[in-house]
């Protein structure tokens, strides 16, 4: 080379901790291995799992594929109509006063991810126009380790942390969590987790969320929701959809950004939606508006094939009741024993078992009270 | 969320006034008082307030977004209820019945593929791997010295425009000499978004002639020669979008000369590979010769077109790099990009194209179907230039059969274009583009009529 690469000083990137993990997992040579790391869901035998329900729709798709009653044409930007339809609905409920009234409604992306940055891409750039980027935003200590990276990449440079997690008594921080919330400046952007906190798998009770919802209301804080376990946490849609749902109920707008990763089973299909409760349909024209360009430019439409599965069992009767009562108890189900036996398992591996304190059964993380060391890329049990 | 209060007061007020009089009599019966008073008033006011919706939202600010011009012309067309309307707007190829087209051996793979009954699981962040290595071979020749230098990595991409994001969004990061893109005049319209969203700066470089409706190779590298140095700057490997003019090989060869001695970072947009020409190999030609002269492209592959994967949104996004080392850091920071972005891709698609590619009857199957789509396209041209021809048009359409690819470039000017779809109901965009995908042998005569008729 006669020159130097224009490339020569980008340097190499941290790997990024979960797959990193999942990547010394698989060349480990321990005959006991365990990893508690990606959360994809595992049967007994740690095998991946794609739902019956799942299985049969894709045989039917190939044959209406085959038959050309189906072809791959472009899903318009905002994605496929019956999705977006069914899935808004699974997440606000059917009583919903903006589905009602028009004013709520979903955008097809790409996996739970695509919806926080599409949702933080709009919001930066029409939430708060006196500070833009520089509006703070609030996540959960701890959160997911993609939230900060969307919204930092989204363009957001103010990220700030609400405490929620009380190390000391391995439970909700509330007092804290309200403080904080309390103290955040008028029209900061808040992510909360509409079930199943990630990584700590504690949410707030019914009541708790009320009090959540109030500071939220009286401090004019912004809902953005992320939803990526709906019917996965309690076994029941409904119920891990109740804090999206208080939040309508007293007029608020939001976004929520929903998955179908799990409890579909749909990882690699990348099927998700951006949920939008507006004021008006006026206003919910015009968001829609300015998503379609954000979404055009990033990556024109979505993919069609999981919104299809989706669309198609949400939309009969018998395949939603199948995927709503085998679907999702049995990762519902698997997940509190499987609770138990993670914790009598790992807790063994330790020289010093008492640190692990109580395991909150829920979902396919559990915040096991491990004490950590950093590693150079992450953390791994003593 | 401030909530409006509405609210009725009623008041009740007691006023202890004392004023100061003065009166000029004018005559007997009639005065003129002028009096100052003061008054100490208390009032006691009852006030029902009641909290009302607000009417309007928070995003009142938010304005509504242009209507995007090709859609437009669909919904249009949806709407129109002319017998023999035309629907030339979208870039998706239809066959000789005017359907949407599902390769054969698209579906026997797909077929294939789900009968496997695969898992679902997450695909790392650079996709799946056996389509990314066969995908870089398709574009750069099996035989590339790129890859057992090591230099070359492939990520996956959510089609074409996935690829031009991820493209963009590592240049606006990493390529600190420039953040200057330079697209050629006219361009696919969504390139601008793409790289204005992902943070570059949009130049323009000539490339469309519009007097000989072809390449306006002197004005292109007279202004590529004066792009600032280490610029960056995009070129269609095929098939340009939209005017179909792709520069003849002795002119790519110009193009990359004064694009190395600029030092430029070349950014290529593949998008028709095998559809322009009807052979892979060739349509690649530009590409491959840029990497045998030196330059470490870009490159962006869409199977949108060329496998009728569309909806599947399958492509990949290429950097080829100085070396081995410079490669694996590139890679980390692609990966970096695309996790707050969308995670990791859909495998779907992915995993059709991959069988495709390495399955050789599959491949072969495909390619013949590719060929096929391609003389369609070339036929239609060839058939609307003769039917123009027989209309009686005395002007000179032969650039219709000279450019190449979905799209033409006919040279309507707008306001023929307004009269084509209000006359006729032969929908294309204002800029006088048509899809030839759209024309079939039913319709080529109807539309050689319209054009003629806004023509002559």
């Amino acid at each position: 080379m006669e020159r130097p690469s224009s490339f020569a000083e980008v340097p190499h990137a941290q790997p990024i901790a979960v797959f990193q993990l999942t990547a010394d997992f698989r060349v480990d040579p321990h005959p006991s291995k365990v990893n508690l790391g990606v959360g994809a869901f595992r049967t007994e035998d740690g095998l991946p799992w794609v739902l019956p329900v799942v299985a049969k729709t894709e045989a039917q798709l190939a044959r209406e594929l085959e038959e050309s009653t189906l072809d791959h044409e472009y899903l318009p930007v905002i994605g496929h109509p019956e999705f977006t339809r069914l899935a808004t609905q699974l997440s606000l409920g059917e009583a919903s006063p903006g589905l009602q009234s028009g004013r709520a409604a979903g955008v097809q992306v790409i996996g739970g991810t695509g919806a926080l940055r599409i949702g933080a891409e709009f919001l930066r750039r029409w939430w708060n126009p006196e500070l833009g980027g520089k509006c703070p935003v609030y996540f959960s200590e701890p959160t997911w380790g993609n939230h900060l990276s969307t919204f930092r990449d989204a363009g957001f440079t103010d990220l700030r942390k609400y405490r929620y997690w009380d190390e000391a008594c391995r439970r909700l921080a509330l007092t804290e969590l309200l403080e904080d919330l309390e103290s955040a400046p008028e029209k900061s952007v808040v992510l909360l987790h509409a079930c199943a906190h990630n990584p700590t798998g504690t949410d707030p009770t019914g009541p708790q969320w009320l009090q959540i919802l109030d500071v939220v209301k009286r401090r004019n804080l912004f809902p953005f929701f992320d939803s990526a376990y709906q019917g996965f946490a309690s076994g029941k849609l409904d119920e891990d959809a109740a804090a999206i749902r208080l939040f309508e109920s007293h007029g608020l707008e939001l976004l929520c950004a929903q998955s179908f990763s799990k409890n579909f089973g749909l990882y690699n299909e990348r099927v998700g939606n951006l949920v939008i409760v507006a004021r008006d349909s006026a206003a919910l024209a015009c968001i829609k508006s300015q998503i379609v360009l954000l979404v055009r430019a990033m990556w024109s439409n979505p993919p069609s094939h999981g919104a299809r599965i989706v669309a198609t069992v949400l939309g009969d009767p018998v395949l939603r009741k199948e995927w709503s009562s085998s679907g999702l108890s049995y990762p519902g189900e698997a997940c509190v024993p499987d609770g138990k036996w993670a914790h009598q398992h790992v807790c063994s591996q330790f020289t010093q078992p008492q640190l692990c304190c109580r395991v909150y059964p829920r979902c396919s993380h559990n915040y096991l009270g491990m004490r950590v060391v950093h590693h150079d890329y992450g953390f791994q049990p003593l | 969320m401030l909530t409006r209060l509405v609210c009725v007061c009623v008041c009740v007020c007691v006023c202890v006034c004392v004023c100061v009089c003065v009166c000029v009599c004018v005559c007997v019966c009639v005065c003129v008082c002028v009096c100052v008073c003061v008054c100490v008033c208390v009032c006691v006011c009852v006030c029902v307030c009641v909290s009302v919706r607000p009417s309007s939202s928070w995003w009142s600010n938010v304005e509504l977004g242009p209507p995007d011009p090709i859609l437009g012309v669909t919904e249009a067309f949806k709407r129109d209820e002319h017998p023999k309307k035309m629907n030339l707007g979208v870039g998706a190829y239809r066959d000789d019945a005017g359907r949407p087209y599902v390769l054969p051996s698209v579906k026997k793979a797909e077929a294939a593929m789900i009968a496997k009954n695969l898992d679902k699981e997450y695909l790392g962040i650079a996709g799946m791997a056996e389509f990314t290595r066969a995908s870089a071979q398709l574009a750069f020749g099996a035989d590339s010295a790129v890859f057992p230098d090591g230099r070359s990595t492939t990520v996956q991409s959510i089609s074409g425009t996935g690829a031009l994001r991820i493209g963009a969004a590592f240049l606006a990061r990493f390529h600190k000499a420039s953040n200057a893109m330079y697209l050629p005049k006219p361009s696919w319209g969504n390139h601008t978004p793409i790289m204005r969203d992902a943070g570059l700066n949009v130049q323009a470089y000539r490339y469309y002639d519009p007097s000989t409706c072809g390449f306006d190779c002197a004005g292109a590298l007279e202004d590529i020669a004066k792009i600032p140095e280490k610029s960056m700057i995009l070129l269609h490997a095929c098939a340009h979008n939209p005017t179909g003019v792709d520069p003849r090989p002795e002119q790519w060869k110009e193009i990359c000369e004064i694009a190395k001695k600029r030092q430029l970072f070349v950014f290529f947009d593949m998008a028709y590979q095998g559809f322009a020409s009807g052979d892979s190999d060739r349509d690649a030609w530009a590409v491959r010769h840029f990497v045998e002269n030196g330059h470490n492209v870009a490159l962006c592959q869409s199977y949108a077109k060329n496998m009728g994967l569309y909806g599947e949104r399958v492509g990949a996004f290429t950097m080829i790099c100085a070396d081995a080392d410079e490669m694996k850091r590139v890679e980390s920071q692609l990966k970096i990009l695309i996790r707050p972005m969308y995670s990791n891709p859909p495998l779907h698609g992915a995993r059709i194209a991959s069988m495709i590619l390495t399955t050789p009857e599959l491949h072969q199957q495909w390619l013949v179907e590719l060929k096929g789509m391609a003389d369609r396209i070339i036929g239609m041209r060839e058939q609307l230039v003769q039917n123009l021809r027989k209309e009686g048009s005395s002007r000179d359409w032969k650039h219709i059969t000279e450019q190449i690819g979905m799209f033409c470039f006919t040279g309507l000017k707008p306001d023929q274009v307004d009269r084509i779809i209000k006359d006729f109901s032969i929908y294309m965009t204002r800029d006088g583009r048509i899809s030839v995908a759209g024309v079939s042998s039913n319709n080529v005569a109807y539309l050689a009529h319209g054009i003629h008729e806004v023509t002559k």
